[in-house]
């Protein structure tokens, strides 16, 4: 193909002519320092090009030069615990080549090429094999086997396959093909990050993805496979909860994309997750997670790409197997971005100067998540959960990204300033929130945990609602004039709130509590509003019953590790053994 | 890039081809060889030199923001030359204590800065595998800072503020008084005024020369009535000196940018006459991305000694939180400093509002070793009781004080308690962490035990009989 020539610049938007038959987003390489940029727009012979690099000193005459494939990401052993820009280059790399600034123009391949791994094959010499098949593995971290599949579009016959040390790029398996040729299989694989990865069929999701959350677990679950959506003001904790989740979620592999958030938020991570350990492998986190940092003021382009980016891997971790969690913050700077390129292309905007075509995009991205039948012969499932956290202005639900969200993601996590000034934390709204998935995994918590679970989170959700009622009338008349069983029922909506819903993520203790803690925790409170209830109803005074130091007990329920869950049913005991304190 | 030779024949080009001028903007035709992002040297008939930034060029034209205005710019006789660069700022460690123009011109009638160092102003992101995590407590002496929104060194807190409320003399109270505990590193003050009056400037200047501080300060003064448009470059001139004296020198910088409302009022002003598609409140789209590439500058960097540590201040317009650039800072920034209204009314100084209050690094920089074991609890519960004592007087303007529980009561005389002496402080009063802390177990130990649930019982146990005996 032909190289094209500049005509225009403005900001992250360059139009070029003469690139004659270039498509629709096809990377491209502006100027001589070879930016890196995409197609968005075709005008007869005019190109125009969203630039992922700062645009400055280019000028109309330079050179434009087609790369004849769309944006796409290299899969292959080495993803995990790398951290990539939003269009999939190495910061670790870049910053060894460049220094501690990021210049314009730097070339680095995503893996890295000259490192050998092990490749141990599951297949051998014979051996039929259709598209998504697993040839063998890698061992890439102690925690994460990386399956090495063969390319969904590929199947035939293994003609040679071996065990040894292979760089990402080198064959490790020869395939006749139907038409008698052979293909070269490799380790890696490349993928336009707009095309969603194939499977054969998607599943309904029905178990949870344990978060260690106690608010998120027992209230409003997601499932794995799920969808779910964090809207809130700033200050409010969206991205502590996305760190909550990436750390604690029971899932396999953990992609978080940095999407046009703060740098300092990933340093965070690069520095916190290698020390964490995950509470079921023992291991260090990072040995599960892969980044994808593209911070505020890295060039708005690859922000919109970043997304794809991190989906994309996601979705090839899931087509092993695993279970996947995404987490994007924020889907709002990324909204953000595409209204800036839409701007720039000056097409028509809808609401709030987004593009017309913003929703269609947000439920593009959401629908890339579930669980699925993946390809290949074994019939394995994978899933993908996608968390995304929306950022609207001045936290006003009434924001199009929220709404656009809204319509796809099943779980509705909201944030509100006001709990996040009290300090509750995590500051989610357990009137205002829902999750679509509370009776689909019903089952699944019925079986693992406790028949009585789920009632008695549906008993806490009912105390917490009765509580938001007679707020209204402690307002007018004030607490005294309630009677004593509302009084107590407000007594332990209080111990509700503060007791079990707040939790610390900075505690080293509180940070995470298993199913089985979360389900002693609460069985506790409720059995304590039974039995105090029944004293009442003995002829007990409200008053007396306040002064039980069972109620400082429940205080510090949280604060037992796991270690001790004893404690917690030693406490049901004292608790069903309570009396009416003997009258001196 | 060009080579020097096509540099330097464009450098000696002139065009006298402006074809169009609206508002701060320009517009050339047939130039050549022009670069987005150039610079260029405008003459006036009269002999003036001025100089702009080429904002977007299409084959032969090219569209221009001029800093320092339009004014006095003609079509016919005006000319212009390209200089084959982006606004670069010549740098030194002999630009302590001097004054600049908000381009970095001297107007302290000084010499002009002999270069160690020339840079563009824009400068690039920081890598952010490079980073390094900022965690060091500094210690401001203000307690509403120090106990309960503490900065730490490399961290961005702007002071959200009002017109008529006291943000100047609390940001230059922190930058007196502030300091790292047990060291005694190499400390600079680098001052960027947007659109500041010349009172508020000259408050300032006479704050730092008092203070024997102006010797390790720089300052960049752009004027209200100074041309608005050079205050797009005020901010990106003053960080890339705070670059180069925190990552080049290895000093410890900290940054106060003021008035950011008056900045991005110049940046929609050329939004404006771009006629771009506009966001919230006439403020262009990329308004969070160019904020963004302010304030992500600050930071700390890996092996580097140095570090940037940003406080912009801004008026909300109505003190408006939503406003969009107090909303679109608060999500890049990490926490904000938000001034009160009321409690300015009630002469309480500094008036900080710190239910809405927060510095999201606080959890790195305190605790055993930097501040106290028991300060992260401590702050929790002071936040918890002042939030409730909050709700209390909410209630007592309702239902009146009798109506209160007992309990209440408590939290009640709490809060005004909390107000007078934990918020309220002098304004050159500087209190030690120690101090702070002590303060604010004194104040609690008026709640029985039971109610301090959020602090860990071995803390209370060690700290809690200290204080309560002071009580009785």
């Amino acid at each position: 193909m032909k190289e094209g020539r500049i005509v225009k610049i403005a900001g992250p938007l360059v139009v070029a002519e003469g690139l004659s038959g270039a498509k629709m987003y096809e990377v491209v390489y502006v100027g001589e320092e070879r930016l890196m940029g995409e197609i968005v727009e075709l005008k007869g012979d005019m190109a125009f090009i969203q630039v992922y690099e700062e645009t400055g000193g280019l000028g109309p005459g330079d050179p434009v030069f087609p790369s004849g494939a769309p944006l796409s990401v290299e899969l292959g052993p080495g993803l995990i615990e790398s951290i990539f820009d939003g269009v999939e280059r190495p910061l670790d790399a870049i910053r060894e080549k460049v220094g501690d600034f990021i210049e314009r123009g730097v070339q680095l391949p995503a893996l890295n090429r000259e490192k050998k791994w092990h490749f141990v094959p599951l297949k051998k010499v014979k051996d039929e094999v259709e598209g998504g098949d697993i040839l063998g593995y890698v061992q890439e971290t102690p925690l994460v086997k990386h399956y090495i599949m063969l390319h969904p579009e590929k199947s035939g016959v293994i003609e040679d396959i071996k065990e040894g040390d292979f760089t990402v790029t080198s064959t490790i398996a020869k395939i006749k093909t139907k038409d008698g040729e052979v293909y070269e299989a490799k380790m890696m694989q490349v993928w336009p990050v707009r095309k969603p990865r194939p499977y054969k069929e998607k599943l309904s999701p029905t178990i949870p993805m344990v978060t260690g959350q106690r608010v998120i677990d027992t209230f409003f679950p997601v499932a794995k496979g799920g969808t779910a959506c964090v809207p809130g003001p700033f200050g409010s904790g969206k991205t502590v909860i996305q760190h909550q989740l990436a750390k604690w979620s029971d899932a396999d592999i953990v992609v978080y994309i940095g999407c046009g958030e703060r740098g300092n938020e990933m340093t965070d991570v690069l520095i916190e997750f290698p020390e964490l350990k995950d509470p079921r492998s023992g291991k260090p986190l990072m040995n599960r997670t892969v980044l994808i940092a593209n911070t505020s003021n890295m060039p708005v382009a690859a922000r919109e790409a970043s997304v794809y980016t991190g989906i994309t891997i996601a979705e090839y971790f899931r087509d092993m197997g695993y279970t996947v969690a995404l987490m994007a913050d924020s889907t709002s700077r990324w909204a953000e971005a595409m209204r800036e390129i839409s701007g720039r292309l000056e097409e028509m905007p809808g609401e709030e100067g987004y593009p017309a075509y913003l929703a269609s995009r947000v439920a593009e991205f959401y629908e890339r998540a579930g669980r699925v039948k993946c390809l290949g012969k074994d019939n394995r499932e994978g899933a993908l959960t996608v968390i995304g956290a929306v950022s609207p202005p001045g936290g006003d639900l009434q924001d199009p990204v929220v709404q656009a969200t809204l319509r796809v993601a099943k779980v509705f996590w909201s944030l509100e300033a006001k709990l996040a000034y009290s300090r509750h934390f995590p500051a989610i709204n357990w009137l205002t929130s829902y999750s679509l998935y509370k009776d689909t995994v019903k089952e699944y918590f019925d079986e693992h945990v406790a028949k009585d679970f789920f009632d008695l989170s549906t008993e806490s959700m009912r105390i917490l609602e009765k509580e938001a009622e007679l707020e209204e009338i402690v307002r007018l008349v004030g607490a005294e004039s309630l009677s004593p069983s509302d009084q107590l029922l407000l007594e332990i909506a209080r111990s509700i709130r503060e007791d079990f819903l707040h939790q610390n993520a900075f505690h080293e203790v509180d940070t995470y509590a298993s199913l089985k803690k979360q389900y002693l925790m609460l069985k506790n409170i409720i059995g304590w509003y039974k039995k105090a209830s029944s004293l009442l109803s003995m002829g007990v005074d409200i008053k007396e019953i306040k002064q039980f130091d069972i109620w400082e007990k429940l205080a510090r329920m949280k604060y037992y590790p796991e270690s001790q869950l004893n404690e917690l049913e030693k406490l049901l005991e004292e608790i069903n053994n309570a009396n009416i304190p003997s009258k001196t | 890039m060009q080579t020097s030779r096509q540099k330097l024949r464009k450098s000696l080009t002139y065009y006298r081809t402006v074809s169009e001028i609206q508002g701060p903007l320009l517009f050339v035709e047939d130039v050549e060889g022009v670069k987005y992002g150039e610079l260029a040297e405008i003459t006036l008939p009269d002999g003036e030199v001025r100089r702009g930034q080429v904002l977007m060029v299409e084959k032969d034209k090219a569209l221009l923001q001029v800093f320092e205005g339009t004014t006095g710019i003609d079509v016919p006789s005006t000319y212009l030359r390209f200089k084959g660069k982006g606004i670069e700022i010549d740098l030194s460690l002999e630009m302590l204590g001097r004054t600049f123009n908000g381009l970095g011109i001297p107007r302290d009638g000084g010499p002009a800065v002999i270069p160690e160092k020339r840079r563009d102003i824009n400068g690039a992101p920081i890598n952010p595998y490079a980073r390094d995590y900022p965690n060091e407590f500094i210690q401001t002496g203000i307690s509403s800072i120090d106990g309960l929104n503490t900065l730490v060194r490399g961290q961005k807190l702007p002071i959200f503020s009002g017109s008529g409320l006291p943000h100047n003399k609390v940001a230059a109270q922190i930058a007196r008084q502030a300091k790292v505990l047990g060291s005694g590193e190499k400390f600079a003050v680098v001052f960027g005024a947007m659109g500041l009056t010349f009172e508020e400037a000259d408050y300032f200047i006479s704050e730092f020369k008092k203070t024997g501080a102006m010797g390790r300060t720089v300052l960049f003064l752009n004027l209200a009535n100074e041309p608005a448009i050079e205050r797009i470059a005020t901010p990106r001139v003053v960080l890339t000196t705070a670059e180069y004296l925190a990552f080049d020198k290895d000093m410890h910088v900290l940054v106060i940018l003021t008035d950011m409302t008056n900045y991005c009022e110049a940046l929609r002003q050329v939004s404006a006459a771009r006629k771009e598609v506009p966001g919230r409140r006439g403020y262009p789209g990329y308004l969070y991305t160019d904020l963004s590439t302010i304030y992500e500058r600050a930071g700390r960097i890996k092996g580097k000694k140095g570090s940037i540590t940003l406080i912009p201040i801004l008026t909300m317009p109505e003190d408006d939180k939503t406003h969009p650039i107090p909303d679109l800072t608060g999500y890049i920034t990490e926490g904000q400093i938000i001034l009160s209204r009321s409690l300015h009314r009630k002469k309480i100084y500094p008036p900080v509002d710190v239910l809405p209050s927060l510095s999201r690094l606080k959890d790195k920089g305190i605790g055993k070793g930097k501040t106290r074991e028991d300060h992260a609890d401590l702050f929790n519960q002071l936040y918890a009781a002042y939030a409730r004592g909050k709700e209390a007087q909410e209630l007592a303007v309702i239902l009146g004080e009798a109506a209160l529980s007992d309990m209440d009561k408590l939290y009640y005389k709490f809060a005004e308690i909390f107000e007078e002496r934990y918020i309220g402080q002098g304004e050159y009063e500087n209190r030690s962490v120690t101090e702070t802390l002590d303060l604010g177990w004194e104040l609690l130990s008026m709640f029985p035990r039971g109610e301090l649930k959020r602090i860990r019982p071995e803390y209370l146990d060690k700290y809690l009989p200290r204080f309560q005996k002071k009580n009785a």
